[in-house]
């Protein structure tokens, strides 16, 4: 069954066209990682799908209902949370208040505060930390929770291993079998491509806001990625290797 | 400035004036010969009703160069307004002419402006205008305690009223127009000048313009200083005109109320928006003189809308659409078709 | 003795300025706008309790039962209709609408009421006192208005830290964009803030009312209390405001004592000093 299925989608930033006539769609339990470099319109693609742009072209349907012009507070009442790019915490909350803020809409379903602190251990004897004092990799953690603790259907990824050293990001990329076997459907976006091919089911590749190459990761060669991602002719990359 | 000329491709013309300029200049001018003889012909209550209109359009100018091209927005200028006022009465107690005490307050006012703005300046954003608020309160409370200036029920100026009448209010009236014509031109100049290309980077990126070594603090107070001079002037004026002071009227924020709603509807960071906003504030005023103070609620809310819906106010409207701009401060590029 | 009479006055006063100055500080803190029309909108308040106790007959005190509420609506739409489009269009549009909107108010009340000074009624609370010692006595009113105070600023703190919606509130305030993310409307939410501080405002204003006479024109002169108590204890803190507010009471009244004319300038004189020497204030706050 298609959760998400967005067609035609535009966002502009000003004259700008950052996702140009993208047509992009989502199953139930597939979890799909957009890549792409740089300025390919990935993170615009999630901001709009979470509600906070506003698309000035195309459809996005969730669950088989428009939602183009739902506003973005009611997106997560619907049941699509994003972890945004900068994990933008609430500075002044403490751990433990930022998961609790996460629960604010009271969607039913598996995921908890207490499970969070399982999938997260730490959060439990730091819960009264604020939440500027932790490190990237906490703070990533504590972002991903808040997302959780809202049960989405539909969970959004956006870089999170931006800034992150290795270690802390396969640590983090660890929980994602949980939270699919939790019933969550997840869409990355990763500018790291092989983490991105190592943990998602459905590969897409954005291009200048464009969808250039979509396929399972083992359909997809390494030559095929890169052409797509950064934009090369097929012979004048398959030349320079 | 030339640098900015010749660097520039040929194909494109960078200039400042433009038609509209070069008509509108010596319209002005005319205006302002047409003024200075109008004592010659015109009843007294003419001039003394434009000398009201003079002292607003003062004020709203000053407001206007600190708020709308310095970024300081300040609810205090009433400070100056009532310190230039009393400057005048205290120099004329020593002996100094009042129409020559009006230009000296200005320079009094400047010279407080100094100490005041290290204080001042201290404050961000909304915080700076109550700041500046209290200040003036507190200069308010200060001169109250003066019995020699009147105390709280303030004083007359007596060293006026020996003058013939009608030369009294001649001259008056060209003490007030000569300090219109100073600050417009004043202001005019000023935003010409390095300084005001300074401001015009603050007020697009205060963080970019600092990086590029501009002074931005001493930028933002040698604005502050000349509209502080020029608040003084127009508080010098109120006493000359009016002839009596009053520290409850003189430092009042509805000074300040006024500055800032003209400019608001007229058009904040165009120096021909506080014109614009004096003619319509005044006529607004003198329209519905006979309904109390029902012109200040209708001001009130009209700049409400303006402050949301009319950012430009009525001016930055009409030079968007037609392109009319009378004082030329920015450059304007041309592509020659 | 006169000094210590002086003292407990002063913080007894301070009381009264810290009720005042939180719903400045509330929207300070949660929005950043400094609302300049707080010192009228307290006016509005008293008047609108004099209005609806003239005309029904009722006590003052039942009066302020109608008046809060009341304003708690209003500043939910005062948000909703005018500062969240002033907060769109930038800073200096929403300082343009409250001060907008205080000249407006003022003048309106001008207009309705006359420029009369009037008291709020409330017979014997203001004339009734506790006697401490021979030479110490304080109003029961006075007392009332310290613990309403008291009781306000903790009932806000404990809304803000262990409530959802206070938590809410501060996350919007933190980043209203990732609290949108996590299912909150901001403006519904400012529009809760907003009503809060109208709230506290009009309690104020009738305290203020019921202590000492009031006119239209008296709005901004109150204000700058607010404004001075809240700069004083440090900006964007509760905790902060209620500390300024007593220091700013403390002021006054010793000052009083010194000679009556002196009682509004020290506390200017105490504001630029704190300005000038601890432009942070007393309790400077992380955040809310």
């Amino acid at each position: 069954m298609t959760l998400l299925e967005v067609s035609d989608l535009e966002v502009r930033h000003g004259q700008l066209a950052a996702v140009n006539g993208l047509d992009l769609s989502v199953s139930d339990g597939v979890t799909l990682a957009v890549i792409g470099a740089n300025g390919a319109g990935k993170s615009t693609l999630l901001r709009a799908l979470a509600g906070v742009l506003r698309p000035s072209r195309g459809t996005i349907r969730f669950d088989g209902q428009d939602i183009t012009a739902m506003p973005a507070h009611r997106r997560v009442a619907a049941g699509i949370a994003l972890v945004p790019e900068g994990r933008r915490l609430f500075p002044s909350l403490t751990v433990e208040e930022n998961l609790l803020v996460g629960t604010y809409r009271k969607r039913p379903g598996p995921w908890t505060i207490a499970r969070v602190q399982e999938l997260f251990p730490w959060m439990v004897e730091r819960r009264r930390q604020v939440a500027s004092q932790l490190s990237g990799g906490e703070q990533q953690a504590v972002a991903i929770g808040r997302a959780l603790v809202s049960n989405p259907r539909l969970l959004l990824l956006d870089e999170v291993s931006l800034g992150l050293a290795p270690v802390i990001v396969r640590r983090i990329y660890e929980v994602l079998p949980e939270i699919l076997d939790a019933g969550t459907t997840v869409l990355v976006v990763e500018q790291d491509v092989s983490q991105a091919l190592r943990v998602a089911d459905r590969v897409q590749c954005l291009l200048e806001g464009r969808s250039v190459l979509e396929g399972t990761p083992a359909e997809l060669t390494p030559d095929q990625i890169e052409q797509a991602y950064f934009g090369l002719p097929p012979a004048v990359a398959g030349g320079t290797d | 400035m030339t640098a900015a000329v010749t660097t520039a491709p040929a194909t494109v013309r960078v200039r400042r004036s433009q038609r509209s300029t070069r008509v509108g200049a010596p319209l002005l001018g005319l205006a302002v010969l047409v003024l200075a003889f109008l004592p010659f012909v015109a009843y007294t209550t003419v001039t003394s009703t434009l000398v009201t209109f003079f002292i607003l359009l003062i004020m709203a100018t000053m407001w206007n160069l600190l708020a709308g091209f310095a970024g300081l927005v300040s609810v205090g200028q009433q400070a100056y307004v009532g310190l230039g006022a009393y400057a005048v009465l205290w120099m004329s107690d020593l002996g100094v002419q009042p129409f020559l005490g009006v230009f000296l307050a200005a320079v009094v006012c400047a010279v407080i402006a100094i100490p005041t703005s290290l204080l001042a300046f201290r404050l961000r954003g909304d915080y700076f205008a109550v700041g500046t608020w209290v200040i003036a309160e507190a200069y308010r409370l200060v001169v109250v305690r003066s019995d020699a200036l009147g105390g709280g029920s303030g004083r007359s100026l007596t060293t006026l009223s020996e003058l013939d009448q009608t030369l009294r209010e001649a001259g008056t009236y060209w003490t007030a127009l000569t300090m219109v014509v100073a600050c417009v031109v004043g202001s005019y100049l000023l935003l010409r000048s390095r300084l005001g290309l300074a401001l015009t980077a603050v007020r697009d990126n205060e963080v970019a313009a600092r990086s590029v070594g501009v002074d931005v603090t001493r930028a933002k107070r040698i604005v502050y200083l000349v509209s502080a001079a020029g608040c003084g002037a127009a508080g010098g004026l109120l006493l000359v005109s009016t002839l009596n002071v009053r520290p409850d009227s003189v430092f009042s924020v509805q000074w300040s109320a006024y500055m800032i709603f003209i400019v608001v509807i007229g058009g904040i960071g165009h120096i021909e928006g506080a014109l614009v906003g004096s003619v319509v504030f005044f006529a607004l005023q003198q329209a519905l003189a006979d309904y109390g103070s029902w012109y200040l609620v209708l001001v009130g809310l009209v700049a409400i809308a303006a402050a949301l819906w009319l950012r430009g106010g009525l001016w930055g409207a009409l030079s968007r659409r037609t392109g009319i701009r009378l004082f030329p401060i920015g450059y304007r590029v041309d592509r020659p078709s | 003795m006169d000094w210590v009479n002086a003292l407990v006055q002063g913080i007894l006063l301070g009381g009264l300025y810290a009720l005042f100055a939180c719903g400045l500080s509330l929207l300070f803190g949660v929005m950043r706008i400094v609302n300049l029309a707080h010192g009228d909108l307290a006016v509005l308040a008293a008047f609108l309790a004099y209005a609806t106790a003239t005309v029904t007959g009722v006590s003052a005190l039942w009066a302020t039962v109608v008046v809060v509420p009341v304003f708690a609506v209003l500043g939910y739409l005062v948000h909703r209709g005018l500062l969240e489009r002033s907060l769109a269009a930038g800073p200096l549009a929403t300082l343009l609408v409250t001060f907008g909107l205080s000249i407006v108010v003022q003048n309106l009340l001008l207009e309705s009421f006359s420029a009369d000074s009037r008291t709020l009624d409330v017979g014997s609370l203001v004339s009734a006192s506790l006697r401490i010692t021979d030479d110490i006595s304080v109003s029961y009113l006075a007392v009332l208005t310290f613990l309403l105070a008291a009781g306000v600023l903790v009932g806000l703190q404990l809304f803000l830290s262990r409530t959802q919606l206070g938590r809410i509130v501060r996350a919007t305030s933190d980043d209203p964009e990732a609290a949108t993310l996590v299912g909150a409307d901001s403006r519904h939410v400012y529009g809760i803030a907003t009503a809060l501080a109208f709230a506290t405002v009009a309690l104020a204003g009738l305290m203020f009312a019921m202590r000492s006479s009031f006119d239209p024109n008296i709005g901004p002169s109150r204000l700058i209390f607010a404004f001075e108590a809240v700069v004083i204890g440090g900006l964007g803190s509760l905790w902060g405001t209620f500390v300024g507010g007593i220091v700013l009471g403390l002021a006054q009244t010793v000052a009083a004592q010194i000679d009556p004319a002196l009682t509004l300038l020290a506390g200017h004189l105490l504001f630029l000093a704190v300005l000038a020497f601890r432009p942070q204030g007393l309790l400077p706050a992380r955040s809310m």
